[in-house]
């Protein structure tokens, strides 16, 4: 569907993008991730043809990105906002025929956007009368309103209140099903790995990480387990034990939980083997790491500043 | 280019429907015929409108005794009686004057007093002066041994009828006329520069804070943006001054049918049908709109029209491409003072010079050379084309104004399509010009 060649930006002070190259499936949910500064609004703004890259290429469906594809594109940016004087319903149409769509068509489809997201009565309403989660909605039906195959989405949730976070979210899944690819551009990860199929991480104008989202967590396993037991295990760190570290222990009414990291490429079977004699298993649970430790730890290990909400 | 009109077509509309330009369209015309009725008003009916001015005058001197000349609008009695019989007429009625001259020896008169229940009026004042002079001046030559007969023969009075020599022969040209049309026009285009100049950055300014900017050029590019809003803005102001000529002469005509006298409107058609002929036939040379028709007919309007609505269009095109730069390097109005600074410079130079020194030395070097630079040219040229300019040089100052108007357009653009993305910090002129550079 898109697929980004070496991409190179500077700009006077600062490289934006350095050699960055992803591959972006037709039809997927793509997670562009990094901390703010990093360069995904820069790789962004040249997936828009906003900005022009120093060196490298975009191919959209196998031909060079060109002024032809715009209209193929649905861009929500994380700077947005609406005309404060305009109506809303014309408002609409304007930015719909700025995607090449003929008047009558924008209107038909404008219609139906209205009633799906019930907002039919706001038509003759001005931007400045509506409340900031009732801009959002409008704000999204300008951007999909001309069907576009890729579907660009900059810290879409920023400012968002809950409940449209729901709606928004529902209606951008939908529109995968139908075949839209969507880019997601976040630092935020919960959303991430319940929406993407893949991911991209930048920091620093690199891209540091990319693949499907089940592979990474799956590769930066860290050979870690939770047991959970009844009994008592004595502490069993140090030379007496060369299968594992105990990381984490806790206990509730009914169990007895520990985290442990095994040693020495040793298996969940060794830690069974090891563990038998003293207690009673009641589960064994591999601990697959969140993206968010995998971004964290790979924004760390590449000397990133992290979003305040994140550290 | 179907995006660009359609982007012109929402500045143009947008900006139609606000309530502040229908109320604009319709005060102006009102403004204009108030200001045209009063000096209408003035010209026809002058001082017969309060009636001649009634001047007592107390002359303890007795020099200046049946000396006074009267016309239409002061009328002078002498009074042998007292200073307060004669203020007590001047408090009873509303055009009374007193004069009051003590006795003077030679020459040399004090402490002139000139009474009334109003403040008189300055040149009401300043023409009296002039008379008690002239008598003072009269009553020394004929003491001197002059005799009244030449004293009267001194008395000439010269005017000038300023000629154009062209291939046609002698043409009657009047600087009075060329003076105004230029300046009349030269104001026009200053103006207009600056309300839409400054309207197109206001309008550049609101896409940067409503924060809409990204979503439309993810659309169109910055260019098309830019210019979208220059011409629609322009059309606006060209809508804006139709309608207020338009609506000028109908309530001008309306207001003309229902308050004038039918005598007095005779006499304007009269005026305006036959302008040179009426100040002959009627030989009312003092009458001052005939004059004003009569030099009107002297200045060649078809050129002045068609040029300026040229250098009013080159003008404004060529600023609010900087004004819409300028926009775009700012977050809000108050952060464009540092750059309005240099950009409005030229343009109130370029005023300044034009109302102090090219309308008296319309062809000296300076002022040629100013009516080619593109950034002085349409308000400078404007003064010197009533005076008559050679076509070489209108023609050259014209292509230059358009390779002028296409040199700022595409170095604005430059710095509009970088600036319209930077948030939150303050640009300097440094950082414009790295702009300029960026791919």
């Amino acid at each position: 569907m898109l697929s980004i060649r070496n991409i190179v930006k500077q700009y006077a002070n600062h490289t934006a993008l350095s050699g960055v190259s992803i591959e972006i499936e037709k039809g997927s949910v793509f997670g562009l991730l990094g901390p703010n500064g990093a360069g995904k609004t820069s790789l962004i703004r040249i997936i828009n043809q906003i900005t022009a890259p120093d060196s490298g290429e975009i191919y959209f469906n196998g031909e060079r990105l060109s002024q032809k594809h715009i209209s193929k594109i649905g861009y929500l940016p994380e700077e947005r906002g609406l005309y404060k004087k305009m109506e809303i319903g014309e408002q609409v149409l304007y930015l719909a025929q700025l995607k090449d769509l003929s008047r009558s068509e924008a209107l038909s489809r404008a219609k139906y956007w209205f009633e799906k997201l019930e907002i039919q009565d706001w038509w003759h309403k001005k931007v400045e009368e509506l409340s900031k989660g009732m801009q959002q909605k409008v704000q999204f039906v300008a951007t999909v309103m001309h069907k576009p195959d890729l579907l660009i989405l900059d810290e879409p949730f920023s400012g968002f209140d809950p409940i449209n976070v729901d709606i928004i979210t529902r209606e951008i899944l939908e529109l995968n099903k139908q075949g839209t690819t969507i880019i997601f551009s976040t630092h935020r990860m919960e959303s991430v790995e319940e929406l993407c199929d893949s991911i991209a991480l930048i920091n620093k104008s690199h891209k540091i990480l990319d693949g499907r989202v089940k592979e990474i967590r799956y590769n930066y396993r860290s050979n870690s387990y939770k047991v959970s037991y009844k009994g008592n295990l004595p502490y069993l760190n140090g030379s007496a034990n060369n299968i594992y570290d105990q990381l984490n222990h806790s206990a509730d009414d009914l169990h007895q939980h520990i985290t442990v990291k095994l040693k020495n490429e040793h298996s969940a079977n060794d830690l069974l083997k090891f563990l038998l004699p003293h207690i009673n298993i009641e589960g064994l649970e591999e601990i697959i790491p969140s993206m968010h430790d995998i971004f964290i730890s790979k924004v760390k290990e590449t000397g990133g500043i992290l979003p305040a909400e994140l550290q | 280019m179907n995006k660009i009109l359609l982007i012109i077509g929402r500045e143009y509309l947008t900006r139609v429907r606000k309530k502040s330009f229908i109320i604009l369209t319709i005060v102006v015309p009102l403004l204009i015929m108030l200001m045209y009725g009063g000096i209408f008003a003035l010209v026809v009916k002058g001082d017969e409108l309060s009636g001649p001015r009634n001047v007592i005058v107390i002359d303890e001197s007795g020099v200046f005794k049946n000396k006074l000349k009267e016309d239409k609008t002061v009328k002078f009695s002498y009074l042998d009686g007292t200073i307060e019989d004669a203020k007590k007429i001047v408090k009873s009625g509303d055009n009374a004057y007193l004069l009051y001259i003590p006795k003077f020896e030679g020459y040399q008169p004090h402490n002139i007093e000139l009474m009334s229940k109003k403040q008189a009026g300055l040149g009401f004042s300043s023409n009296i002066e002039n008379q008690l002079e002239n008598v003072i001046r009269d009553k020394k030559l004929t003491e001197a041994g002059i005799e009244q007969k030449v004293l009267d023969n001194l008395k000439t009075t010269v005017s000038i009828d300023t000629k154009k020599l062209t291939d046609k022969g002698e043409e009657a040209g009047s600087s009075g006329a060329a003076f105004g049309v230029g300046m009349a026009a030269s104001i026009l285009i200053y103006m207009f520069i600056f309300l839409y100049g400054v309207q197109v950055m206001r309008g550049v300014i609101e896409e940067k804070t409503n924060r809409i900017i990204e979503v439309i050029i993810s659309s169109v590019r910055p260019f098309q943006l830019m210019m979208g809003k220059i011409i629609g803005v322009a059309l606006v102001g060209l809508t804006q001054f139709l309608l207020w000529v338009i609506l000028t002469f109908t309530i001008g005509s309306i207001a003309m049918k229902a308050l004038v006298p039918e005598d007095t409107k005779n006499k304007i058609e009269q005026m305006q049908k036959n302008p040179g002929g009426m100040s002959k036939a009627t030989q009312q040379a003092d009458n001052p709109a005939a004059k004003v028709f009569e030099a009107l007919n002297t200045v060649p309007l078809g050129l002045i029209l068609g040029s300026f609505i040229f250098y009013f269009l080159g003008g404004y095109l060529l600023y609010s491409a900087i004004f819409a730069a300028i926009g775009s390097a700012v977050d809000n109005e108050t952060e464009t003072q540092q750059f309005m600074m240099p950009v409005t410079i030229p343009l109130i130079f370029a005023f300044i010079f034009s109302v102090n020194f090219v309308v008296n030395n319309p062809d000296s070097p300076i002022s040629f050379w100013m009516s080619m630079i593109p950034f002085f040219s349409p308000v400078v040229m404007m003064v010197r084309i009533p005076y008559g300019v050679a076509p070489w040089e209108l023609a050259l100052s014209m292509a230059l104004l358009v390779a002028g108007f296409f040199g700022t357009v595409w170095l604005a653009a430059r710095i509009y399509r970088t600036g319209i993305l930077m948030y939150g910090k303050k640009a300097s002129w440094k950082e414009l010009g790295k702009w300029l550079f960026y791919r």
